[in-house]
This record gives structure tokens, sequence and C-alpha cells, in this order.
């Protein structure tokens, strides 16, 4: 097992360094231009004495080498001189973004708590929701209940976030002014009434996005019970004389969970991608619209370092998945 | 008479009850584009400058109007009283005694040179170094007088720190500021150091800036508001929506959204829509060069290949007759834009008289074209020596353009023109990308629309930009601002001409004759649509008012809440 995860470890390195390339390539073909937005009226000149500035002048190579740098050097010493009070990183450019100039990391780090907050909290919620969900409908199959369960998993499941999303703030922030639809980013907690004000403006989004993500993963928790509720195993418990209640939630929930883990696991990395067009329409302003903004003002060391670390959080959470199952499920081992 | 009785009944009832700094709490503000730096000299895009003047000013401003304004100054300068020299050679700038920066310190003439040299230092990448052209010198003369001299005479001397995009910085602030290491100051950027009548709190960019009342505002009785917020985010129908159906915000920008949306959302009865007239003309350009794909790459739109058809007059001017400025007016714009027939639409003194083409003239077109050879052929599409009208018009993805672009082509068609229509994505359209062949300099196509704008009141710089020598072509990489690719010698005269000219009369019937020479008579640019930027405020709000040459929060300072 410890071979393996190394191996793995290993592996992702050059795994990531060409992700990293691709995405560098990829921004650079693209057709937009950083300074798209600066008005028509300021001359040509002016505009290539802006884009030396940022560095642009440069050809694509050697900016591809020092993005690396910036990232795997330049960043760690950044931290650690900051964790330790040491000097190690004076002097050195940081990642800086194109249209706040100002270090990349900075402003990921001003959007990691709301995305955190609101999208994790979707996650949770969805999760919470979804695995009793699953259960039920399995053991009841074609009931009601699991009819019900079906009819909202699929509309859950077809109807796009910026629908739902604007049906919602219409009845709620509109018609009924329940909850607001501008989400406040500075709040902050100190209170029981800013603590509800908290509460107040993450219904909508964390409704819109838990209701997405539980449809998902209901339909897998539902889907791998009933594999599990037909083996031999299970009518061996019940032939034991064991209760439902044991039966079910001990035995088959514990084999059926092993795909959903998974599931999960891998879903997490969207979480920290945050939710580009639900945080766009609550205003909540997380890493999903740091990136889509980045992507529109053609912010290329923004685009880069999200996209990238996003691509490090599907790498890993993959990993975690692929050591999780061989954890759980004990016959599977890869050693 | 009565209507002089309700304005000043008005007036009397939107004094503000209460004359004290900070008497009307806080004022929520909705950018849906969202601020990423507060400093004007980086980025002058409206989203960033805005937010920065409620900090940052200039010595003056340009007034709705057209007029200046001094706000730092203690008088515009001009020949008159001395500030302007008499052979234009340099200006001389008197700041108002007694200015405080939000810290306290006094603000010097030092600070006004300070930021000359800012803008000016090599390996900064100024975004406003066009305004600091030709400034050879800046003196201080002594602690509130300023001298900047020019390299050759200007006769439209008032430029730098003329407007919000050119405010004044603090010295003591920016000083290690100057330029490569301009880029790491994101401390200075993020938060300024100002004059104005609000000073920076917390800034998030892209994401929200907050603001307290400056306790050292040289106005002891405002700002009304002791605390501004301006959030970015979300879109303009999600932003209207705030402001006049929940109430939640008190004022939101740049809200261009179909007419009968804004009017249902009006009718909630929580605020009102109201638009800023500048210079933004939305208009068609035609190619006058040859985009055809059979030419070599490097040769595609250039002047070596006059255009197969929009080279002749007489076309050019058949589509112009086939369009029906008050429709899409009304259609597609409502309150954010007016029928136009010139490029330079405020101040009147600049506007031409022609107005013949807000009237569409179908059977005219058709009729000018059958004279000039240009005859249907099978499919109705007309023709000319094997040469077939047909026209590629681009613009750029917007919901009102792909819609003016749809009604376009009916009229067009219905004069025997085809159309195939082209989308391009806003950045790479407006992009200087010299590989991008989709972009409006490039223009590989017959026809382009977008909309372009000038911050000064005299367009002489903005004429400027369709000289021949402003052409896009290879060696200059495909920059330019010339895209329609216009180029007559006589424009070029009298462009020259221009430049040598004092009498501001005489400035005007220049300015006029080459407009004209564009749009009302050689047609090379087909102005559609004078663009207002569409702001809603809440009802409670008072003091807003529009200009079209500023921001919009322009006149915050004299912004109050009704009780």
């Amino acid at each position: 097992m410890l071979t393996f995860t190394i191996r793995r470890l290993l592996l992702a390195i050059p795994t990531l360094i060409f992700i990293s390339l691709v995405i560098f390539l990829l921004l650079e073909a693209s057709p937009g231009d950083p300074l798209g937005d600066v008005p028509l009226t300021v001359p040509p000149e002016v505009k290539e004495k802006m884009r030396e500035a940022l560095g642009l002048g440069q050809a694509w190579y050697i900016r591809y080498v020092l993005w690396l740098k910036q990232f795997f050097w330049v960043e760690p010493l950044y931290w650690f001189d900051q964790a330790f009070g040491t000097g190690f990183s004076d002097g050195m450019q940081r990642i800086i973004s194109f249209q706040s100039r100002s270090p990349v990391f900075d402003v990921i780090a001003q959007r990691v708590p709301q995305t955190l907050i609101v999208v994790g909290m979707s996650y949770l919620v969805g999760v919470m929701i979804a695995i009793p969900i699953g259960i039920l409908s399995a053991y009841k199959q074609y009931s009601w209940f699991d009819q019900l369960g079906t009819f909202v998993s699929m509309i859950g499941f077809s109807m796009p976030t910026f629908f739902t999303g604007v049906v919602l703030i219409i009845i709620f922030g509109v018609k009924l002014q329940w909850f607001p639809s501008v989400y406040d980013t500075t709040l902050v907690v100190r209170d029981w009434d800013s603590f509800l004000a908290q509460v107040r403006q993450m219904v909508m989004p964390v409704a819109v996005l838990a209701l997405y993500n539980a449809a998902q993963i209901s339909r897998f928790m539902r889907a791998s019970m009933l594999d599990n509720l037909g083996q031999d195993y299970v009518r061996t418990a019940r032939a034991k004389g064991l209760g439902e209640r044991t039966v079910v939630l001990k035995h088959v929930l514990r084999n059926s969970l092993i795909p959903v883990v998974t599931v999960i696991a891998l879903g997490l990395p969207t979480v920290f991608g945050g939710a580009i067009i639900t945080e766009q329409v609550f205003k909540v302003n997380g890493l999903g619209q740091l990136l889509i903004s980045a992507i529109h003002a053609n912010d290329i060391p923004m685009v880069l370092t999200l996209t990238f670390i996003f691509a490090i959080l599907i790498v890993t959470f993959t990993l975690i998945a692929d050591i999780l199952y061989g954890v759980l499920d004990p016959r599977i081992r890869y050693d | 008479m009565k209507t002089a009785l309700i304005s000043a009944l008005a007036i009397m009832t939107a004094a503000p009850a209460l004359a004290e700094r900070g008497a009307d709490g806080d004022l929520r503000v909705l950018y849906w584009q969202a601020a990423s730096v507060l400093n004007p000299y980086l980025s002058t895009s409206a989203k960033d400058v805005e937010p920065a003047s409620l900090v940052l000013e200039p010595l003056a401003i340009v007034a709705a109007d057209g007029s200046y304004q001094n706000v730092l100054a203690e008088e515009i300068p001009s020949i008159e009283n001395g500030g302007i020299a008499a052979d234009y050679s340099a200006v001389t700038w008197r700041l108002k005694p007694g200015l405080t920066w939000s810290d306290g310190s006094p603000v010097t003439a030092e600070d006004v040179k300070f930021t000359a040299d800012y803008c000016m230092a090599p390996g900064f990448g100024c975004a406003v170094l066009a305004e600091f052209e030709g400034i050879s010198k800046v003196e201080v003369i002594d602690d509130l007088t300023v001298r900047l001299s020019f390299d050759q005479p200007r006769f439209q001397p008032l430029q730098a720190f003329l407007g919000q995009r050119t405010p004044i910085l603090q010295k003591a602030q920016f000083q290690d500021c100057l330029g490569a290491a301009g880029a790491s100051c994101s401390a200075q950027n993020f938060g300024p150091i100002g004059t104005g009548p609000f000073r920076v709190t917390q800034f998030n960019p892209g994401d929200v800036v907050q603001f307290d009342a400056n306790p050292n505002y040289r106005d002891a009785a405002k700002p009304a508001f002791a605390r501004v917020t301006i959030k970015g985010g979300g879109d303009a129908m999600a932003a209207a929506r705030a402001v006049l159906e929940t109430g939640e915000v008190d004022f939101a920008w740049n809200l261009q959204l179909p007419p009968e949306a804004i009017a249902q959302m009006e009718s909630a009865g929580k605020g009102q829509v109201y638009t800023a007239f500048g210079t933004m003309v939305e208009r068609i350009e035609l190619n006058q060069t040859d985009p055809s794909a059979d030419l070599p790459a490097e040769e595609r739109a250039t002047s070596a290949h006059p255009h197969p058809f929009l080279s002749d007059p007489a076309v050019r001017k058949a589509l112009s007759m086939a369009i029906d400025r008050p429709i899409i007016a009304e259609l597609a714009y409502g309150p954010a834009g007016q029928p136009t027939c010139t490029i330079t639409p405020t101040p009147q003194e600049y506007v031409t008289d022609d107005d013949s083409c807000l009237t569409q003239d179908i059977a005219g077109a058709k009729a000018l074209l059958d004279q000039a050879g240009w005859v249907p052929g099978g499919d109705g599409v007309r023709e000319k020596d094997g040469v077939r009208l047909q026209v590629l018009f681009q613009t750029s993805v917007n919901s009102v353009r792909q819609d003016v672009q749809s009604l376009v082509k009916q009229w067009w068609s219905e004069i025997g023109v085809a159309t195939d229509l082209k989308t391009v994505e806003g950045s790479s359209f407006f992009g200087g990308d010299p590989e991008n062949p989709d972009s409006l300099a490039r223009f590989l196509a017959d026809a382009q629309m977008y909309t372009d704008a000038y911050y000064q009141p005299d367009p002489a710089s903005f004429l400027n930009e369709f000289t021949c020598a402003s052409i896009p072509r290879p060696d200059t990489q495909w920059q330019g601002s010339n895209s329609p690719r216009f180029c007559d010698p006589v424009y070029d005269e009298r462009m020259d001409l221009l430049h040598q000219t004092a009498a501001s009369a005489d400035r005007q019937q220049f300015a006029r004759e080459m407009v004209a020479m564009i749009t009302t008579e050689g047609h090379v640019m087909l102005p559609l649509i004078h663009r207002g930027m569409v702001l809603a405020r809440a009802n409670s709000l008072q003091g807003t008012a529009p200009n079209g040459w500023e921001g919009s929060l322009w006149n915050i300072a004299d912004w109050s809440r009704s009780k």
C-alpha cells in the first residue's frame, strides 16, 4: 500500500507539470488580449508599453519557466518567510495578477473562505440529504417515496443552477423578500444577529447547490444499495435472524458506501473550484467567480495558477479515493 | 412661470435637511463589474476609475455641459488669467490654498509634479500616458503652483490632471513606486490616500470596496453619507433588480438591458433609471480595403487592395440610407440611446447640422444603386461586372448588438445587399493580438459595429484616429485606430490645420468638416446610436446628476438620503 502510494505520488509530478504546460499553451493560443478592456482611445504605443510592463514582451517559454519558478520556488519561500519571519524571498517577484497588479495568492486567499463556506456547506448538506434518500429509495424500490426521490433528483439533475438560482431569487428575494439576493462578503459573524444574517444570505445559494449535489449522490447511493440488497450475504444475514435494521444499516449500507465514498471524494475538488454560475448569480464572489472574471479579462497568471491548483486538487483527491477504496474494502489491495 | 415655480420648489425640497457630515449613514452601490485596482494610472476601465474617484481627485473635471470645473485647482487656466502661456507652450496650475490629504498632510505642487513623473516613468506602463504626451518639463514654482511645459505649442493644453482618469497622487505614499517598481505596490494601489470625500477602509479586488467619510474633506458639511460600499459581481439584470425591485442597494451602474425589462422593473416603484450621455456612439464601419481570403494573408485588408464595392461612395451611401436609426433606438436601446448621424455628439458646437440620415429611404437607396450600375441578379442580390454586393458584417457578442445586426441585415436585403453575420467574443474582438484574425483592428470583414468614445470635449485627438498614418497595417503589427482604413489627403491636411489652430470657433468648424468627411459625406462610418450610461438610483437617494464626461459617481460628495 505504501509503495503504491509513493509510486502514485511520484507519477503525479510529471503529470502535473504536463498539465501546467498544456494549460499555459491553451491560454497562449487563445485569441483574447489582457488589454482587451483598455478603451479604444488609448493609442497603440501606450498599449505596447503597458504590455511590456506586464511582462508580455518576452517569448512564451521564458514566461512559462518564470511562472514555474514563481509557483514552485518563490511562493513557497514567501510562505516560509511569513511563517517563520525569515527573509529568503526578499526582492523576488511573486506571481502578479494582470488585473489587480497584486500577488495572485493574496487574492485567492481572500476568496477561499467564501467558497469553502457556501460551496462546502452545500456539498455537506447535499451528502446529508442524498444518503438517507438513496437508502430509503432502494429499500422501498418503486414505492411512492422512491418515485418522488427519482422525480426530485431528475429536477436537480436537469435544471441548470442559473435557472433555479434566478427562480429562487425572484420568489424569495423579490416577491417574498425573505432572503437577500446580494451576498455580503464583508459580513463578519460576531454575535447572534450577524450569525442570522450570514445564515439568511447563505440559504439560497446553498439550497441551489445542495439540490444539484444531492441529486447526483442520491442516485449513486440508490444504485449501490440495490446492487447489494440482492446479494447472497444479505439473505444469509436475514436467515441468521438479524433484524431488518441491522441488515440494512450495518451490512448493506457499509458495503454500499464503498463506491459512494469514492464518488464523494472525487467530487470534493469541485468544492474548491467553486461554483462558477451559482457564485455569479448570488454575487458570492468566491473562487469560481474569480476564475471566470480572470478568464474574461485574460488575466493569464491568475487563470494559470487557479486551474493548476484545481489540477493538483483533482490529482490529490483521485489518489485519496484510490487509497480509501483499499482501506474500506480489504479485498482490494494494490501491492 | 409654472415650471419656474415647480423647479424653485424642487430646489427647496431637495436642499438637504441636515447639513452634517456622515448624517445619512450607509450608501450601498452595485457595480456588476467589480473593481480590480483603485489606481487609474494602472487601469482606465470605468469599473476601476469610478470607485477610485471617491478618493482621488484631479485638478479639474469636465462638467455635464462640456465646460471645465475646477476641483483642486484655484481656477481653470486660460490665456486671460495667464494660466495658459500666450504662445501655448505651457500651462500653469494653481492649487486651492489649505487643501489636505485624508491623512491630514498638506497637498502641494510637489504632489502634482510627482504624479506626472510617476506616469511618465519608463518601464511603468502608465495607462493614461497619452494625456501626458508632449510634456517636456514639470516645474514646481511655489508650494501651490506647478507649470507644465510642452515640447511644442499645444492649442488644446488642458489634458493631464483634467478628468478623473488623471488624478493627483500623494507623493509621500507613492514615491517608492516609480517605474517598474510600480508593479508590486499593491498596498498603495489598493488603498490610495486622496483628497476626495471618502477614504478606502477595505478593498477586496474583484469583489468589494468599502469607504468611510474623509474627516479632512475640504467641505465640512460633506459628504452626507458616513460609509459607502461598492459591491461587484453578478450581471446587469441582477443589478437593476437589486435597485428597482428588491431595494437592497441604492445605486447601480451600466444597465444596458432590454427597454421593456427596465420599464417593468421600474414599475415596482422603488427606484428610477436615468441616463448620462457622453461621447459614446455605436457605429458601423465600412472596410475601405479588400479583406478577401483569396489574397495572401499579409495583403488582406491593406491599402494595396481597395475594397471591390465599398470603395464606391454610392454603395456606402445606399447602405446608410437603408438603415432606420430611430427604430434601432426604440427597439434595442430604449433609455440607453438616441439615433444620431455624427460621431461627435456632444458638446453641441461640434455636432454637424446634417441629420438627414435619421430618415430611412429604401426607395432612394435602390435608385442610387441603380444609377451607379449595381443591378439585381437572379437571386435579387445586386451586382456589377461580376462583383456581388455580399457583405460580411461582424460585431462582438452582445444581445443588443445581435438584435441590431439582424435588423440591419433585413434592411440591407431590401435594397439588394446580401449580408452574412458574424459575432466575435468581446475580449477577442477588442483585443490587440496581431495574430488574431477576429479583432476589429485586423478587420477581416466588410462591415463591423462597435462603440467608441473619448473623454475631452475637444475631439482633436479622437479625430486623429482616422488619419492615413493610423491605419492598422503589417508594419505596425496591425495596431492602429483607423480600422475602416479611411485615407483622404484632404482630411489629413485638415488635421494638421486643426493642430495649429487656437481659436475655438475655427477648431469647431474644422472638426465638424472632418466628421462630415467620414460620416454624412463619405459614409465610411455610419453612426447609429448616441449611447448613454444607464444608471439606476433608489427613490430615497438625492443629488445624483448625469455627467457623460466623468464617472457616474462624480458628485457623490453631494449625494444624500431623503428623510
